[in-house]
Formats: structure tokens, C-alpha cells, sequence
């Protein structure tokens, strides 16, 4: 089959690999309908996480059609259309059984490396480094899935592809991080990048009864469609972002911020060079400057979401403004498991439809051009659904789409 | 989940805190050969220091040609690694073992300078005669805080099992289940009466196999064993399953302990190769887990080759002759499904490729 490989720092090649093969009973063979690459495959993309090897497949949001199940496999059959998500969860492990499936506690063969660099690990994952399991990802034609009677979830014909493919990661992902900021009403929002994610997180914040919804980035067209969801912009390369969320809050401040950035923050002037800087030389490996400003920013007693996504270590943490003002940090992976299902509600119901964040469509062939233009913004890239059943031409010579269907 | 009194719960941890499974633990190396071990290290970094920026006249006492400065200065490097080796070590045992290996270098690179028409062999024979008492020295301190060759290496690991302990330990007590989840276990064969006949990979291909006894069973708390006189590998476990507060299934901790093959040398070469004992013991713990909780070992496609890091393979699909030579499949770890042929190719339906 075909399959996106890594070959090292912004090195992707599309090349002819073996067909991946039931492994384990309760795996599930998937031919892939529609991919996506998320913003955190630039992190592998960028280099900037460690236990990569060169012929890594990446991509974790992934659905397509069952065509083969194992033994142990009983809650889907051949034919069966399913969205799979980005963590693999067992079900069975002390986590899973908690509703925790991104902690889950079997899924991660290679957890002695996660174990050197976090503590403890979390989940596998796919196509994410071999710190969360080395596991083939779905940028491919097909893919293996593990635990397959835990994670896919079938959905309905009606639903087009990018209405439910969102369902294997960012959609949940930016839930969660609105969820992790115990909305209540009238509550305010600050939400740190208006990427795919970020996007989500607007969203999903008015659906759990925002009263408002800030939104911080500097790239325009990303601000536009963050407008488009109902949210008051910042851009922070014009405004400073903490005298004007204090201006729009009365000097109070936003009663919850989500982090939708992680660590490969952008932000003007000299202590983005100094974190670049720091970056390059190993001594952090990620930049916190979103996370910085969202502490400084929230109000008293306010919630820190981090659903941006970190990998090691970071400086200049402002803790004394964490612990004198009573903020409440609250973080993780997507406990993916957890949202499928009463988010695939909502899109059945029309609360929301997911597939206004794409904004082009490239053949899988076309995937090294698509992470070029993701990563450098161009093209008004925001969000990139591959077809592994296009032809591609090696430029993206494929479809594009910018007319945003923005459903609020 | 499962049905727990208080009480139960509570003797059983306070017996935890008395029983101790390290007993037979060896002794830790006299303080004395750790004093020398410090000696020792600071004489390698002395005279690394001196061979790197002095190595003429370093060549000019030992009575060897002077064009051999640089393969001194690179003694000197090592010198200096040892010593670095000996103070970063709680248990200097590998910096010392370390000194021996390049007292060896020494001794040959001296008996070929010895060769050589501009060597002057009187001052040749005295560096000889220096490095060969040194040698002794680090000999006799490796070999105390090896242990000698009657005590072995220990290692200790623990998880934590989602399943009431009486399940956990008939698991563990029918010891034909080991090599499921233990990867160096070939076979482990019941042969009734509390024995039982073991066969196991050892480093570099070797095969050994030995005879072993239980000789504490209690059902749902205690298991160990030790190894028959006659063995190739001296070896003993203890494996303790405790009940885990709060209906949260069963601690398990094990402790293993046994003599490496070709003794504390050896041992120290299957280190370099990332065989470290308490590493690995930690990920048959894992798989362990793995098996009792799923009912087979997890394997993604950068770990059919195992969990180390220099066995990881791209994480893509494998062909079919990289699979042939995959260790530790679930087809052959199943508990739950039988026959390995089918676990491993059964295919339910669907493409009839690769």
C-alpha cells in the first residue's frame, strides 16, 4: 500500500510499504477513506519530538471501511464505515475502566520511553513517535487498529466524511479543552490559537453555554473563521494581548483560558527569541508562551486548560502567579473514548458541523506538499483532508475549497 | 469488583511490611573496596590527565618510542572515562572492571612497544612491572565488589493487575505460563512435586537450562522458587501478590535473583548491550500485565523485534519475512485463544493480499 513516511526533520515521502495485517485479536484492518494531518504531526514534522525513525508512517485521524476484524473483534463487521481515534485504549486497565482512555496503562509497548521523559506514560497513539508505542499511522491506504471493539465508532451514511472525521481527534480534543474549563453561565473564554484545534475549542465553548469567546492568533484567516464562530479576535502581533483582555473584561480578566498551542508558540519581540533560542540550544524543548499569557491573563480562581500539545520541558514558569491567585491547571491528552459517541449526537442533531475547518483536499500522494503548506501557512492553509483514492500530482494540484461553512 | 473485608486487607499489608523477599539478597560490597575503588579513580584520572597533555613524557618514562603520543593520549581518554565511570557509580562495580579491561590494554600495548628496535626494555619492563601491580590492585577490588562469584545480580519490579490476587497467582504458579510474557523463557516444564525444569535464552545465542524447586507456596499471596544444584544458571524468585486498596486489583512484586553467566564480567558485557536485568524485568512485568488483562502481549510495528530501543523497527507494517523472525507475538503469548497457527494468520474475511 501507499503511506506517508518520515524520513527526518520536514522529510515526508509518500512510498510503497507492506500491508499492515491483523497483529493482535482484537485489531481491526481499516481502508482509509479520508486522513488528516493535525497540527501535532508537525511536532515529528518540525523535529522536535524525540523516538522518531526514519519510515515512520504518521497520521492519527483516520476513518474509513472495516475490511478485516479479529478473533476478538465482535462489535464490527466487514463493510462497517468507522471514524478511529488518535489514542488506543485496552478498556480493560485500571484507566480505561475510569473513562481515562489516553492513560490507558497497556496500549503503550515502548511505555519505558515515555516512562524516562514523563514519569509515567500515557496511551499509545498512532503515528506519534515511538514514545506512544510506535504504531504505523493512518496517512496510508490502510491501517491497522488496535483494540478495535474500544476505539472506532461506527457512524451513518448520511454524514459526509468531513462531517465525521473530525471525530478521531481535533473536534473531541477542542472539547475537552472547553470542557476541562468548567463553563458556567455567563462565563468569559480566552482561547490561545485558532488553529483546527482552537477552532473546535470556540465552538465547543459555546455549546457548553459561554456567555463569550476570545480568541488570540495572528494569522488573518484563521481569525476570520475564529469571527465566523462567533468569537471577538485578537491579534497579538497588532494588540497587546493582556491590557486588551483585561480592557474587554473590565480589568478582570477571562474566567477560564485554553492553551490551543502547545509547544511551538509563536509571540512578537524578544521573549520569543529567548525561548527560540533556549529551544535550539536543548536547554527547553518546548516554548510556553501561550501558557505564560494564559496564566498571567486569567482571572482569580480561574481555570488553565493545556490541550495544546507539550513534550518535555519549559522555563519561566510563572508559578507564583498560579499558586498566589488560586488557578486551577487542568491538561491531557483527548480521553477520546469518552466524546465519540455524544459528539457524533450533536452532529446528527446539525449543533454542529465539523467540516467548516477544511480548507483543502489533496490526494494522499500530495501529503509532503500538503505539510509544506500547513506548516508555512500558506495558501490560506488551515485544515487538510487527504484522499488516498485520488490521483495526485506531487504540487496539490488538487481541490481547494475556501468557502467556509460556518454552523454555530 | 471484587469482594475485600477490611480486615483481610489489613493483615495482609502489615505482613507486607514485615515479610521481606531481599533476604537472601547478596551482601553489599565491603566499604573498604569502595575506599579502594575511590583510590583507584582517582589514579586513572591522574594519569589519563597526565597521558592526554603529556603523553611525550609519559612515553620517555615507560621507555616506548615517542611517535606513539597519540595512541597514549587516547589511553588517557579512557583512563579518564574509567574515573569518571567509578565516581558517577553508587556501586563502582563496572568502573573497576573497567580499569582490569584496559590494565589488559596496557599490558599488550606494552609487550608490542617491547618489539619496536627504539624501545628501551629496561624502562619498558619497569612500566610493565607497574601496570601489572595496579592490575592486582583493580583485580582484587573488582572481584570484592563483584561479590566474588558466589553471589549474583538481583533485580526487583512491581505492577499493579487489574484482577482479584487469587486469579494473578494461578497465573503466575502454573510456571509453563512464564514464557508468555517472560521474553528470555524459552519453556518451562511442570514435572509435578513442586519442580520444575527451565530453559532459557541466555546472551549471545547461548541456551541454559536448569532444574528448580518451590520453596514457599501460598496460595494468593507467595511464591518461591529456586534453582537445583546441577543448574547452568544459579538462580531464585519470589513473587508477592497483595491485595490493592480499594477493590483496585493486586500489587505484584517480584524479586529475581541469579548468577550471569561467565559471572560479574559477563554480566557487565550484557549490560553494554542493554540487557539490564532490572529493565528488563520491568518489561516482563508489563507483559505480564499485558497477558492477564487482554489475554496476549501488545505488540505495535516498531516493537515486533521487542520493547529496547536499538530492537525498534519503523512503525510500518512489517513483510512477511520480518514477521517470521518477530519475537514475542501475541500467537505465541495467547491465553485466551489456542492454537498459534490461526491466532497468527486466521484472517475473519476481507483482502486476500500480502
Amino acid at each position: 500500500m501507499r503511506a506517508n513516511c518520515w524520513y527526518g526533520k520536514t522529510m515526508m515521502s509518500v512510498e510503497e510499504v507492506p500491508d499492515p495485517q491483523i497483529l493482535n485479536q482484537r485489531d481491526a484492518i481499516v481502508k482509509i477513506t479520508s486522513t488528516a494531518i493535525c497540527g501535532s504531526d508537525l511536532h515529528m514534522y518540525n523535529g522536535f519530538l524525540p523516538t522518531m525513525q526514519r519510515g515512520d508512517i504518521l497520521g492519527h485521524e483516520f476513518m474509513g471501511e472495516v475490511v478485516e476484524t479479529g478473533r476478538e473483534v465482535h462489535n464490527l463487521k466487514v463493510g462497517d464505515r468507522v471514524v478511529v481515534p488518535f489514542t488506543i485504549a485496552c478498556g480493560n486497565c485500571f484507566f480505561c475502566t475510569q473513562q481515562m482512555f489516553s492513560l490507558c496503562e497497556n496500549s503503550n509497548p515502548n511505555a519505558w520511553m515515555a516512562e524516562k521523559i514523563f514519569g509515567h506514560s500515557p496511551s499509545g497513539m498512532f503515528g506519534y513517535s515511538h514514545l506512544t508505542g510506535g504504531y504505523a499511522g493512518g496517512q496510508a491506504e490502510y491501517a491497522r487498529v488496535p483494540f478495535a471493539d474500544v476505539g472506532p465508532i461506527k457512524v451513518p451514511n448520511e454524514l459526509s466524511d468531513e462531517q465525521v472525521l473530525f471525530l478521531s481527534d481535533i473536534f473531541p480534543t477542542g472539547y475537552m479543552g472547553a470542557e476541562m474549563c468548567d463553563i458556567k453561565p455567563g462565563d468569559t473564554i480566552a482561547i490561545w490559537g485558532c488553529g483546527p484545534v482552537g477552532q473546535f475549542s470556540i465552538r465547543s465553548a459555546f455549546l457548553l453555554g459561554a456567555e463569550r469567546v476570545i480568541a488570540i492568533d495572528q494569522v488573518p484567516e484563521r481569525l476570520q473563521m475564529a469571527e465566523q464562530g462567533g468569537a471577538e479576535t485578537i491579534n497579538y502581533l497588532e494588540q497587546n494581548v493582556y491590557d486588551t483582555l483585561m480592557e474587554m473584561t473590565a480589568g478582570r480578566g477571562p474566567d477560564a483560558c485554553i492553551d490551543d498551542v502547545g509547544m511551538e508558540a509563536h509571540a512578537p519581540g524578544l521573549i520569543f527569541a529567548y525561548d527560540r533560542v533556549k529551544q535550539a540550544m536543548m536547554l527547553e524543548t518546548d516554548r510556553p508562551h501561550a501558557l505564560r499569557e494564559a496564566i498571567m491573563c486569567c482571572r482569580n480562581g480561574g481555570t488553565i486548560s493545556v490541550i495544546g500539545g507539550y513534550g518535555g520541558f519549559i522555563d519561566k514558569f510563572p508559578i507564583g502567579s498560579v499558586m498566589n491567585r488560586s488557578l486551577t491547571i487542568k491538561a491531557g491528552q483527548t480521553h477520546m473514548q469518552r466524546y465519540m459517541r455524544p459528539l457524533l449526537q450533536l452532529i446528527e442533531n446539525g449543533d454542529i458541523d465539523p467540516s467548516f475547518v477544511v480548507t483543502h483536499r489533496l490526494s494522499l500522494e500530495d501529503a509532503p506538499y500538503g505539510y509544506d503548506i500547513f506548516k508555512n501557512k500558506k495558501d490560506n492553509c488551515i485544515k487538510i483532508v487527504l484522499k488516498p483514492d485520488w490521483t495526485g500530482n506531487g504540487n496539490g494540484g488538487a481541490v481547494k475549497d475556501d468557502s467556509y461553512t460556518v454552523v454555530h | 469488583m471484587f469482594g475485600r473485608d477490611e480486615t483481610s486487607f489489613r493483615s495482609s499489608g502489615s505482613r507486607g511490611a514485615n515479610y521481606s523477599v531481599e533476604r537472601a539478597r547478596p551482601g553489599l560490597p565491603s566499604t573498604s573496596a569502595k575506599r579502594l575503588a575511590k583510590g583507584l579513580g582517582w589514579f586513572s584520572i591522574g594519569l589519563g590527565l597526565a597521558e592526554l597533555l603529556a603523553p611525550r613524557a609519559i612515553a620517555n618514562i615507560s621507555g616506548v618510542s615517542n611517535k606513539h603520543t597519540g595512541l597514549i593520549r587516547l589511553y588517557g581518554l579512557r583512563e579518564i572515562g574509567s574515573g569518571i565511570t567509578i565516581f558517577s557509580q553508587k556501586k563502582p562495580t563496572e568502573g573497576v572492571w573497567s580499569r582490569v579491561v584496559g590494565d589488559a590494554l596496557d599490558l599488550t600495548s606494552l609487550g608490542i612497544a617491547a618489539t619496536d628496535p627504539q624501545a628501551k626494555l629496561g624502562r619498558v619492563a619497569f612500566a610493565a612491572a607497574n601496570v601489572l601491580a595496579v592490575t592486582t590492585l583493580d583485580v582484587m577490588c573488582a572481584m570484592q565488589l563483584s561479590g566474588g562469584s558466589n553471589r549474583g545480580i538481583h533485580a526487583k519490579g512491581s505492577c499493579v493487575i487489574n484482577l482479584p490476587p487469587e486469579e494473578v497467582y494461578s497465573f503466575w504458579r502454573n510456571f509453563e505460563n512464564l514464557p508468555r510474557f517472560m521474553r528470555h523463557l524459552e519453556a518451562v516444564h511442570d514435572m509435578g512435586d513442586g519442580r520444575s525444569h527451565w530453559k532459557a535464552r541466555g546472551p549471545a545465542g547461548t541456551e541454559v537450562e536448569w532444574h528448580a524447586t518451590i520453596i514457599a507456596d501460598v496460595p494468593g499471596e507467595v511464591i518461591t522458587w529456586r534453582s537445583l544444584e546441577g543448574s547452568d544458571v544459579d538462580n531464585a524468585g519470589a513473587v508477592r501478590f497483595e491485595r490493592a486498596a480499594g477493590g483496585r486489583g493486586t500489587i505484584v512484586k517480584v524479586n529475581i535473583e541469579y548468577n550471569p553467566i561467565a559471572g560479574p564480567l559477563g554480566a557487565a558485557v550484557a549490560k553494554l548491550f542493554g540487557e539490564e536485568p532490572e529493565q528488563q524485568l520491568d518489561d516482563d512485568l508489563r507483559r505480564f500485565k499485558q497477558v492477564l488483562e487482554l489475554g496476549e502481549v501488545v505488540v505495535s510495528e516498531g516493537t515486533l523485534f521487542g520493547t529496547g530501543y536499538m530492537a525498534q523497527r519503523p512503525a510500518q507494517p512489517p513483510s512477511a519475512s520480518e514477521l517470521e523472525k518477530a519475537e514475542m507475538l501475541p500467537s505465541q503469548t495467547a491465553t485466551n485463544y489456542g492454537g498459534s497457527e490461526e491466532g497468527l494468520h486466521g484472517r475473519a474475511a476481507g483482502r486476500g493480499t500480502q
